[in-house]
């Protein structure tokens, strides 16, 4: 088994076990530290664009992925979506929300490190952790010009392999030979995409588990009673 | 009908000295913790004055509490899906400054310092950065007594009808005290705008509280909550505010700023309420009526209707009987000299105040103001305080309600004077202001003796009701078997450390045989 085996046929799992794992046992004894952890108290300075932006477009890249990606192949073709559109769109709303979680990320970033106040506050994980989601970014917007390349020469191969591939690591059946012959800079971008999976459980990002979507549904007043009603 | 009970005060502002006595015992025992150094779940205003935080009153900048849209009931922030999409960043959260940056001092310095020329100073260190500050420009009580300049004091949204003017000139400046926790709402915006449902009220005594291991951070009841009570701890990422001193009511004691303070102007007791009503009383359209909407809402805890669906909604007789008992029902309702804090906000706050005289001796003494008949006591018209400015602090603007109870103060003490120092009970001044012999002694009794067990009516907690064998948990309270309250041991822990220790100035002062 080589570097490449490793990468893409083991290091999947661990980065999904520790992700599922860790969260759960994070959520069972540390509850108090499951937080947003917002610093927008110690300065609000230009927290409004960049958070939005960065939020706005991770959660966009997110589910694009996650629709992208894991949606079989013959799904797309029953809609009568076509390869190419397929990567058209990706291209398109890469582009786009990955330069807004960019821009939104850096000031962030920077705000992270150079703000004072914000720095006292901040734990290492917490610099590390959007540092490494703005690399994870720009190496993901760094497979744009390839893809544009693939899709000018009309062809789609490469954007199906890698979604052939992470289907066969969600079907237990991972194929790394599918991404032997990809350019690296996607194989960097899955790296780095797969190892914030890892890091999750042990940053803030956990509070992406609770998206109080809830919230919309519920009554306003919350009266909580001792004893059994 | 669903009775409720509220664990209620009252404030009697008439005999406030100011004295923060209750800020600083609250501050020992609750917020001295990293991240909450700017935190003061009770804090003493002076008044008029833009507060703590600053402009906490003007829902322009905040958008806390609620608002009627189309004559329904909303919170004043937006919608529920207008919260959800600023989620991300909250427009209008308070910052730090608009409190103010803690600091502490390097006062070891004091006694390090070499021998000098100058006298060694003291300088501030930022409690947040541990760096030091150039300059303090803003605290939690910066406007202590009417410092600072007439017209940044005037912002004060209480004087925004007022003819200004009149009020900045010496000769006509008037000033009161302002003690302030959190309200206890029956309609809380905070618990209503949190999107994890981490804030709730208690059913048993009505105490608003964080559930700290659900509270996400998310920071929408800070900015919703029109009195600025909700805060957030920066180091926890986690809302915090005035828990009722709960584990002290609880066992029946007052909370640690009633217990302490030293004017006895606190007051705690158990209210009756129709949770029913809440919504439609909150709802009245026209705010200078919610006052009256809120004595609406409370139930009389005499009436055997309302004790038998006190009892068939699950009260214990022994509150029951405290809401007989209840202070804070003689003054709210009995004889109407209490009152809730800007009722606009919707929020039906259960921290009541009984408005301040302010008797004016050296003018009477000259002939200045016209007095009552006794020639010694004023006429509440002619206070210090304009009584429009009480009423936009206590019922929305309408100064009715205010007079009166000035009023009934005021003849209250004229006919004990009456009794003490003339020898007659003069019973005309109370007839004028619409009250009883018996009640003007009880008034007496309440607010200028104020004896602990008649200022403190506190059943106790009925921890049976949720423990089958309450007996195997006796004599653990405090203790756990969790790690709520342990830093953490291990150095290398995976999860986000627990930092605890404040800013605290490190450098230590030589000891007294080293001098």
């Amino acid at each position: 088994m080589d570097l490449h085996q490793i990468v893409f046929g083991v290091y999947p799992y661990l980065c999904i076990a520790t992700f599922v794992l860790g969260s759960w046992i994070r959520f069972d004894h540390e509850q108090y530290t499951w937080k947003s952890d917002s610093s927008q108290l110690l300065s609000k300075n230009g927290m409004r664009l960049a958070s939005n932006f960065f939020h706005i477009g991770v959660i966009a890249i997110f589910f694009g992925h996650f629709v992208g990606l894991l949606t079989p192949h013959s799904v797309f073709t029953a809609l009568g979506v076509s390869d190419m559109a397929h990567q058209g769109i990706a291209i398109l709303a890469g582009a786009i929300f990955g330069l807004l979680a960019l821009i939104g990320g850096l000031g962030l970033w920077l705000r992270r490190l150079f703000n004072k106040r914000v720095r006292a506050a901040s734990r290492w994980m917490d610099i590390n952790i959007l540092g490494w989601i703005l690399l994870t970014l720009m190496m993901g917007l760094s497979t744009l010009p390839f893809s544009v390349g693939h899709a000018e020469h009309g062809d789609a191969t490469i954007m199906l392999r890698l979604a052939e591939w992470v289907q066969s690591v969600v079907t237990l059946q991972p194929n790394p030979e599918l991404l032997r012959h990809v350019d690296t800079v996607y194989k960097m971008h899955l790296f780095l995409g797969m190892s914030v999976f890892l890091f999750f459980p042990f940053t803030r990002l956990v509070h992406i588990w609770s998206a109080p979507v809830g919230y919309l549904f519920r009554a306003y007043q919350i009266v909580r009673a001792k004893r059994a009603v | 009908m669903k009775v409720r009970a509220q664990f209620a005060f009252v404030f009697n502002l008439d005999k406030c000295i100011g004295c923060h006595t209750c800020s600083v015992t609250c501050k020992n025992v609750w917020s001295n913790r990293k991240g909450v150094e700017y935190a003061w779940f009770n804090n003493v205003e002076s008044k008029p004055g833009i507060g703590y935080p600053k402009q906490w009153e003007n829902q322009e900048i905040w958008r806390g509490g609620w608002e009627l849209k189309n004559g329904k009931l909303q919170l004043k922030s937006g919608s529920k899906l207008d919260r959800l999409l600023n989620i991300f960043a909250n427009p209008d959260l308070p910052e730090i400054d608009d409190y103010y940056e803690p600091f502490t001092f390097d006062y070891a310095h004091l006694q390090n310092a070499p021998l000098s020329e100058a006298a060694p100073t003291a300088r501030p260190v930022s409690q947040i950065t541990g760096e030091r500050m150039e300059k303090i420009t803003w605290g939690p009580n910066w406007e202590d007594d009417l410092a600072g300049e007439f017209a940044k004091r005037s912002q004060d949204q209480n004087m925004r009808n007022l003819e200004k003017a009149i009020y900045g000139k010496f000769e006509n400046t008037f000033h009161m005290y302002l003690p302030r926790i959190c309200n206890h709402c029956l309609n809380p915006a905070c618990v209503a705008s949190c999107p994890s449902g981490s804030l709730y009220k208690r059913e048993e005594d009505g105490i608003v509280l964080v559930d700290q291991d659900k509270c996400r951070g998310w920071r929408m009841c800070i900015s919703s909550c029109p009195y600025k009570k909700v805060f957030y701890n920066w180091e926890s990422g986690k809302a915090e505010k005035c828990i009722g001193c709960y584990p002290r009511v609880e066992s029946g004691m007052p909370t640690i700023c009633s217990e302490s303070c030293v004017g006895r102007i606190r007051y705690n007791g158990i209210m009756l309420y129709d949770a029913d009503k809440i919504e439609a009383l909150a709802s009245t359209p026209n705010e200078q009526d919610l006052y009256q909407a809120q004595l609406d809402i409370f139930l009389d805890p005499n009436d055997p209707e309302v004790i038998a669906a006190a009892r068939r909604d699950g009260i214990q007789e022994d509150w029951i009987i405290a809401a007989q008992k209840s202070p804070i029902y003689k003054m709210a309702v009995d004889w109407k000299i209490a009152f809730p804090m800007h009722p606009e906000f919707r929020t039906l706050p259960m921290v009541w105040y009984v408005p301040p005289l302010s008797p004016v001796q050296s003018a009477i003494d000259q002939g200045l103001l016209p007095t009552e008949a006794d020639g010694c006591i004023p006429r509440a018209d002619t206070l210090r305080l304009p009584l429009k400015y009480l009423a936009n602090l206590f019922t929305a603007g309408k100064e009715e309600p205010v007079r009166t109870a000035l009023n009934r103060m005021i003849a209250m003490r004229s006919y004990m004077r009456s009794i003490h120092v003339e020898g007659v009970a003069n019973v005309e001044v109370l007839n004028n202001a619409g009250i009883t012999e018996d009640i003007a002694k009880e008034m007496y009794r309440y607010m200028a003796i104020a004896n602990y067990e008649d200022r403190f009516v506190i059943p106790t907690g009925h921890e049976e009701v949720r423990l089958d064998d309450f007996h195997a948990f006796q004599g653990q309270n405090g203790f756990t078997f969790g790690n709520d309250s342990s830093p953490g041991i291990s150095p290398n822990s995976l999860f986000p450390e627990r930092r605890r220790e404040s800013v605290e100035s490190l450098q230590q002062a030589p000891a007294a045989d080293e001098l």
